[in-house]
């Protein structure tokens, strides 16, 4: 347990790390909200500067990182300049999207993943492993926006999937059944997308990890033993080759919030990813901090939730990390 | 042999495509900014060689000259009876090549009315010439960026290797913050607390040194792990007891080592760093219009109209694919060759 509390511990400081080198950044720019105000002439000088006083723009970085974390204690995570209200509400609603989006592609992705990995790393060099490899590696060649641009394109000629946003029009008077055969609709072209651009990474991790599993002496020896195919490629070998996927898994847990950033702004989906690109064009500064730290939350506790996934799943890193 | 063999070919083929983008000057017939504001989103112009009376023209391939239709203004019309013939080695827009030599040789042109290969956006500018430009910008962009990180790598994770002590652990420390950031979400972060409006080539430099500097860690963390395990080699501690110096020793036993390294980090950043540029430029975070470059020629294609009744607009994120497969076979021919070299 030890080695789980000091890897937490490890992610804390990291974290506390990432706040402090955003507020940096955010010191070093020239330029703030109330910038694009000063030029307005129906806004007074007085006006601005009172709104730079009254937001604290004008005390010094410390103080400013100081009163920061006070709302972050209160679940506020500073406060928004353009939606004029605390960042927090704003970030959930989007993130909740986001994981709309996220959530079901990682599942799909991976539980595609699997039996076409395994598959091809047993089939080592024949016609389905040759396939597999030259359609990821095609996948893996063409970039997520020019897929993205694809698949829009061919909604919009087909008229089959609503090409953007999350919900149609009349949403609010729709049943419940009708509500959601709504968003699945919308989803099914960014998931597609996503599960298209991952899938080929996850694949080639499988394949690797397990191909080499293979060609250890107790899966021969399995073979020889007259163990069905089944239970060696799924019970044994992918059990002795699961070390990287775990790492892979918990990567992939993290980047639940970060992964589809730009496919939303292609799409028009109301996630995390156009409301940061708002603040980022906006300068809403607290916005962009909070976004920035809500995916590093991710990422890190994704990476602590891979860590202790291996801590239970393997007994040499126990016996080599542990306690003992 | 036969991996060295693999690896010529498609270093020569990476070769080719980087001295296409690095001249685009001579192999685009137009200057990327000339506008021609009578042909607005003008459809690609199929070549043709054989003409209406089945004449073969091996050496002259032509179009046929569009009009617009009446009453429409973007809808254009094959005028059959005028075919423009594509000339060869002509002489026509000024540009530098290589940015440096003034030049107006071109690969090929037409007199005349203009011919659009990939079509022409919004003002009537032609695509292919913009998307070769383009392609200067984020390939420069990806190269430039990917080499800053791998010296910034290997500078710090060769210093922390080297020389251990806590000079290792803050390095190795801060290189794990980096890590544990979403990484395109610290190049929005650092792009959203920067000035939003420069010229396209102060943009352009930020993006860089953006890039570069955050991508320095993975570099970092490889050749520390090879210098550590060059550094407790018996020839280099022979070195050391002779009395090499440490500028000696990281020069002539701890930089030949990294090569490989390098090489095969250089080939996974680039594409990745243009493929950032790219994102950027979309986004419009990076180098702005009138300049193209392959990540704001795309940017068009966030308006709805113009994804449905444009499609050719696509063709310039077409046109990364070869370089990102050029890329990608060449790192897995290195790996390969690593792992061959170990055994």
């Amino acid at each position: 347990m030890n080695y789980v509390l000091r890897r937490f511990g490890h992610a804390v400081l990291l974290l506390i790390g990432v706040s402090i080198l955003s507020f940096l950044f955010s010191s070093l720019a020239p330029g703030n909200y109330f910038d694009e105000m000063r030029l307005s002439a129906q806004i007074s000088q007085e006006t601005v500067s009172a709104l730079r006083t009254h937001y604290n723009l004008d005390r010094p970085l410390a103080w400013r990182y100081a009163h920061w974390l006070g709302s972050v204690a209160r679940g506020d995570l500073g406060f928004s300049f353009a939606y004029n209200m605390p960042t927090a509400p704003l970030l959930w609603s989007r993130a909740r999207n986001t994981l709309v989006l996220m959530v079901p592609a990682t599942l799909i992705a991976w539980l595609l993943a699997l039996p076409i990995g395994i598959w091809s790393a047993e089939r080592r060099g024949k016609l389905p492993d040759v396939t597999v490899t030259l359609v990821s590696a095609a996948l893996l060649v063409i970039p997520d926006l020019l897929l993205a641009l694809g698949l829009l394109l061919v909604a919009v000629r087909t008229h089959i999937f609503p090409t953007g946003g999350m919900v149609s029009v009349g949403y609010r008077d729709l049943s419940w059944g009708r509500r959601l055969q709504d968003v699945v609709l919308h989803m099914a072209l960014p998931v597609t997308v996503l599960v298209l651009s991952s899938l080929p990474t996850l694949v080639r991790h499988i394949r690797a990890a397990v191909a080499d599993e293979l060609e250890t002496g107790f899966l021969r020896a399995a073979r020889a033993h007259g163990i069905p195919r089944r239970m060696r490629l799924y019970r044994y070998a992918l059990r002795a080759a699961a070390n990287p996927l775990i790492a892979l898994f918990g990567f992939s847990l993290g980047t639940l919030l970060s992964g589809s950033l730009m496919l939303e702004v292609v799409m028009s989906w109301p996630g995390l990813g156009p409301l940061l690109l708002e603040a980022i064009l906006a300068r809403d500064v607290y916005l962009v901090i909070g976004g920035v730290l809500l995916s590093t939350v991710f990422l890190v506790s994704g990476n602590l939730l891979a860590d202790v996934l291996l801590y239970w799943a393997d007994p040499r890193i126990r016996a080599e990390r542990g306690p003992a | 042999m036969n991996h060295e063999r693999k690896l010529g070919f498609w270093l020569g083929a990476l070769a080719a495509l980087h001295v296409v983008i690095a001249c685009a000057g001579f192999f685009a017939p137009y200057d990327p900014t000339v506008q021609n504001r009578e042909r607005p989103y003008a459809p690609p112009q199929r070549l043709h060689w054989t003409d209406a009376q089945g004449k073969f023209h091996l050496l002259r391939p032509f179009v046929y000259a569009i009009r617009v239709k009446e009453g429409t203004f973007d809808e254009y019309k094959q005028d059959l009876s005028r075919p423009v013939h594509l000339r060869f080695l002509v002489l026509g827009a000024r540009y530098k090549l290589l940015g440096m030599f003034p030049c107006r040789l071109h690969l090929f042109s037409t007199d005349g009315s203009p011919v659009f290969l990939m079509g022409s956006d919004a003002y009537g500018r032609d695509l292919y010439s913009r998307t070769l430009y383009g392609g200067q910008i984020s390939v420069l962009a990806g190269l430039l960026a990917a080499g800053l990180a791998l010296i910034l790598g290997w500078t710090l994770g060769a210093a922390a290797g080297f020389f251990g002590g806590w000079a290792d652990t803050l390095l190795m420390r801060t290189g794990e913050l980096f890590l544990a950031l979403p990484w395109l979400y610290l190049l929005f972060a650092a792009r959203a607390f920067l000035p939003l409006s420069l010229s396209p080539w102060r943009t352009f430099f930020l993006i860089v040194v953006l890039v570069g500097a955050v991508g320095w860690a993975r570099p970092a963390r490889l050749i520390r792990g090879v210098v550590l395990s060059v550094r407790g080699r018996d020839y280099v501690r022979a070195a050391r007891g002779f009395g090499a110096t440490n500028f000696y020793l990281l020069r002539n036993h701890v930089l030949p080592e990294t090569w490989s390294v390098m090489f095969t980090q250089a080939a996974i950043l680039v594409p990745q760093y243009i493929l950032a540029e790219v994102t950027l430029s979309f986004l419009g975070l990076g180098v702005a219009e009138p300049v193209p470059s392959w990540g704001n020629l795309l940017a068009s294609l966030q308006q709805y109209n113009v994804l449905t009744s444009y499609w050719w607009m696509c063709l310039p994120g077409v046109a990364m694919v070869p370089f990102f497969l050029g890329y990608l076979v060449l790192t897995s021919a290195l790996q390969q060759k690593a792992n061959a070299s170990k055994i």
